[in-house]
């Protein structure tokens, strides 16, 4: 055992943090998620994308970087360090790993270039109303006429799909025999007649999510990515491959950093919050949590780069990361005292607005609202304990 | 001992009861909350014909007579409709300050105008650099001839945008966080000196940072003994405990229904999800942190006119239930109803948003863990 970093890691360290701190957008440098633009979102991309750096996780002959798997998480942990922007999840996390594992060559050719160079939005069509943490019982159909496919359906959650060209979907196209029979991976494009994409705002009035609506909308069969009815199998790799980057150590660590600042700033009977033996304590618990859950990832990782994928353990990374999120959304809430209740939405701000209140308490609360979700999607924690209860435990 | 209500309260709950259901559905309540007032003046006027702004005060001042039983019942049917019109800082806050200690001219003055319907108050007492501390004071209030000139900045002053007429602490002698030493000031908003900057806040209310430069009051502004003003307030941070948790029982209860009746309805795997044992217990949890918290609410209700020191303890032991009750509620809430908990579109964010403010309002769980430890 040896929590080291060797001395070319610590090399590469410098040399990626050095990267960042010149060629992140200056403009982008602690920007708030729920205030982008679509360019703002792919700045960053189109630079690393340049770089080659844009899908670290994928084979060098995909377009990957061909990092150790310690590399990996060094650029993770710059990167989140820093506070960029990552590329997003739906193309480089989530769709790519699918057409590299799954895709004919043709797929290949079009689908992989389009994510790393950013030009590509996707979005992914997983939910519907009726099928939530039951992904399985969904009705979205799609039924083949001629070289066709004929999709009508209806689904929910999308998130940013009011920025995407392309949406990688799950259909229905047989209802013979087990739910998980049946279904289909298919590549959609947005701009097909008979999409309709409504915007769905949250509890923090922001507008993430979306419902997209399908009427007779033709997909070329070709569009079919693996075999029809066989898409069930490429939805549980996507699933396992979502989970896995979801711990968020990285990004946790800064945000109790930037809840340790305000914590300094903000006073209690004339001392600093952080000297009150109540709130450091919770603080200090946070730490410990996320200390354990660093190591539990590394445990992973090392594992990982021997060769092991990400197994059910790493239901562990989803659940323990989220709730971490959460509760640092929570302290930080609470460390603005009064000043968490002001809210002024983006579009009420005229010219001459100023901010209420202290400028560290501007959205701690949206951010508590926001990171609700984290415990919902991508699975929610009770599916997450099932699966563990299931694969691990074996009960 | 008795917990039952008398023919009167439960009279007075089934009215509230039907006047929000008739006319405070959730759809009318975003409505308002969207508007650019963000209250409705037509509601408040039904409000004061239906004799709830008169509920607490004295007979003899144009009031029913009513006790925190009887603001405890308004404000729970209030806290089901998730309404937003001022009631708690016109007439639980303000209105109680002055019918506990105004002058006979004051309550002779002023609180016809609240019975009536005619005057929104708000409570100014909060600073930037208070946190829940009442007494941390640096507005001051410097003798003046007869009367006082006021300087200051207040925070977060809930229903300061709809006020005509504010209480305001100052300090007129002392050190920044001294016990003795305040005054609450009655401050017409549009006295000259006084100035607004008015928001909303995330539980659908309004609120504004009041700015005070050289306003000169009277000194019958002054309410009760000088320096004696921190007692008195504290007292009515009390009151507003009492109403703000008979508030959160209602939202808790709305919360609890809506989200057994989701389980029961909402299927996944072929069978409602309220069949999974995992969220009975979750929803039996959620009900237990109910019925704890109606409890402590009747309690504190029940110890408000008690001497001051079963109060404080009374008033922190319910705040802190509350706080972490609410907290536990309004999150499983959101958890057992998926992305639906999520959207706007659905009451049950909305009343976990307002769930949320109440753990702050009045001071937080710590602050109140340390007052009763301390009492």
């Amino acid at each position: 055992m040896d929590i080291d970093f060797a001395p070319e890691d610590e090399a590469f360290r410098a040399e990626v943090r050095s990267f960042i701190e010149e060629n992140y957008p200056k403009h982008l440098v602690g920007a708030d998620r729920g205030e982008l633009s679509k360019e703002d979102f792919l700045a960053w991309h189109k630079i690393l994308a340049e770089k080659g750096w844009v899908a670290p996780s994928w084979p060098e002959e995909f377009g990957g970087t061909g990092w150790t798997v310690t590399q990996k998480y060094i650029w993770n942990e710059e990167s989140a360090a820093f506070g960029t922007i990552p590329p997003l999840p739906f193309g480089v996390a989530m769709l790519g790993p699918v057409i590299y594992s799954f895709g004919n060559q043709e797929q290949k050719d079009w689908v992989l270039p389009g994510i790393l160079s950013g030009e590509t939005w996707w979005c992914q069509g997983y939910s519907e109303p009726g099928a939530g943490s039951d992904l399985a019982g969904l009705k979205t159909k799609a039924e083949l006429d001629g070289d066709e496919y004929v999709v009508n359906g209806h689904k929910i959650w999308t998130t940013l799909a009011q920025h995407a060209d392309w949406m990688f979907c799950l259909v229905r196209t047989s209802s013979d025999g087990k739910p998980q029979e049946g279904i289909s991976f298919l590549l959609i494009d947005m701009d097909t007649p008979g999409i309709e994409v409504k915007p769905i705002i949250t509890i923090d009035g922001g507008h993430e999510v979306n419902e997209v609506f399908l009427t007779d909308v033709r997909v070329p069969a070709k569009n079919l990515v693996g075999e029809q009815d066989k898409g069930w199998t490429i939805a549980k790799f996507l699933l396992g491959n979502e989970r896995s980057g979801i711990a968020g150590v990285a990004r946790s660590k800064k945000a109790i950093d930037r809840l340790r600042d305000i914590a300094r700033a903000e006073l209690e009977d004339g001392a600093p919050l952080l000297d009150s033996a109540d709130f450091s304590k919770k603080i200090a618990e946070l730490e410990v949590d996320l200390t354990a859950l660093e190591y539990t990832e590394l445990r992973t990782l090392a594992s990982e780069s021997k060769g092991q994928g990400p197994g059910p353990e790493s239901s562990i990374l989803k659940i323990k990361g989220t709730e971490i999120q959460q509760r640092i959304t929570e302290l930080t809430m609470e460390a603005v005292g009064n000043y968490a209740s002001p809210w002024v939405p983006q579009l009420d701000r005229g010219d001459n607005y100023l901010a209420i209140g202290p400028d560290h308490a501007e959205g701690v609360s949206q951010s508590y609202f926001n990171n609700r979700k984290t415990s919902i999607y991508g699975g929610s924690n009770e599916i997450q304990r099932n699966i563990i209860a299931k694969m691990v435990l074996g009960l | 001992m008795d917990f039952s209500f008398t023919e009167e309260q439960t009279l007075l709950r089934n009215m509230v009861q039907s006047f929000v259901q008739d006319n405070y559905d959730f759809d009318a309540r975003m409505k308002i909350v969207r508007s650019e007032e963000g209250m409705s003046q037509e509601i408040w006027q039904q409000f004061a014909e239906l004799g709830l702004l008169a509920a607490p005060f004295s007979e003899e001042m144009g009031g029913l007579d009513g006790g925190p039983i009887e603001t405890m019942v308004i404000m729970e049917e209030l806290g089901r409709g998730l309404v937003v019109e001022p009631y708690l800082p016109t007439v639980v806050l303000c209105g109680g300050i002055l019918s506990r200690h105004g002058s006979d001219a004051q309550k002779e003055a002023q609180l016809p105008g609240i019975i009536g319907g005619e005057e929104i108050w708000a409570l100014a007492y909060a600073e930037p650099q208070s946190r829940f501390n009442p007494a941390d004071v640096l507005t001051s209030a410097k003798a003046d001839g007869d009367g006082y000139v006021l300087n200051g900045t207040k925070a977060v002053v809930v229903a300061a945008p709809w006020a005509s007429k504010l209480i305001v602490s100052a300090r007129i002698s002392g050190e920044q966080r001294d016990s003795d030493g305040l005054g609450l000031f009655i401050v017409e908003k549009s006295a000259a000196g006084v100035s607004t900057q008015d928001y909303p806040t995330v539980d659908g209310n309004r609120a504004s940072e009041v700015t005070l430069e050289n306003v000169a009051v009277a000194a019958d502004a002054l309410i009760g003994e000088a320096g004696n003003g921190l007692s008195i307030l504290e007292e009515a941070l009390d009151y507003g405990i009492g109403a703000v948790c008979a508030e959160a029982i209602g939202h808790m209860k709305c919360l609890n229904d809506a989200t057994v009746e989701y389980c029961k309805t909402r299927k996944q795997f072929g069978v409602p999800i309220g069949s999974f044992q995992v969220l009975q217990h979750r929803m039996v949890d959620m009900f237990m942190e109910y019925e704890q918290s109606v409890s402590m609410t009747y309690m504190v209700n029940m110890k408000l006119v008690e001497g001051e020191a079963e109060r404080r303890k009374a008033a922190a032991g319910a705040k802190v239930q509350i706080g972490k009750s609410g907290r536990f509620v309004g999150q499983e809430a959101v958890q057992l109803h998926g992305g639906m908990g999520m959207t706007e579109e659905l009451n049950v964010g909305h009343y976990f948003k307002r769930l949320t403010v109440i753990d702050t309002q009045f001071g937080n769980v710590d602050h109140h863990l340390k007052r009763f430890a301390a009492a």
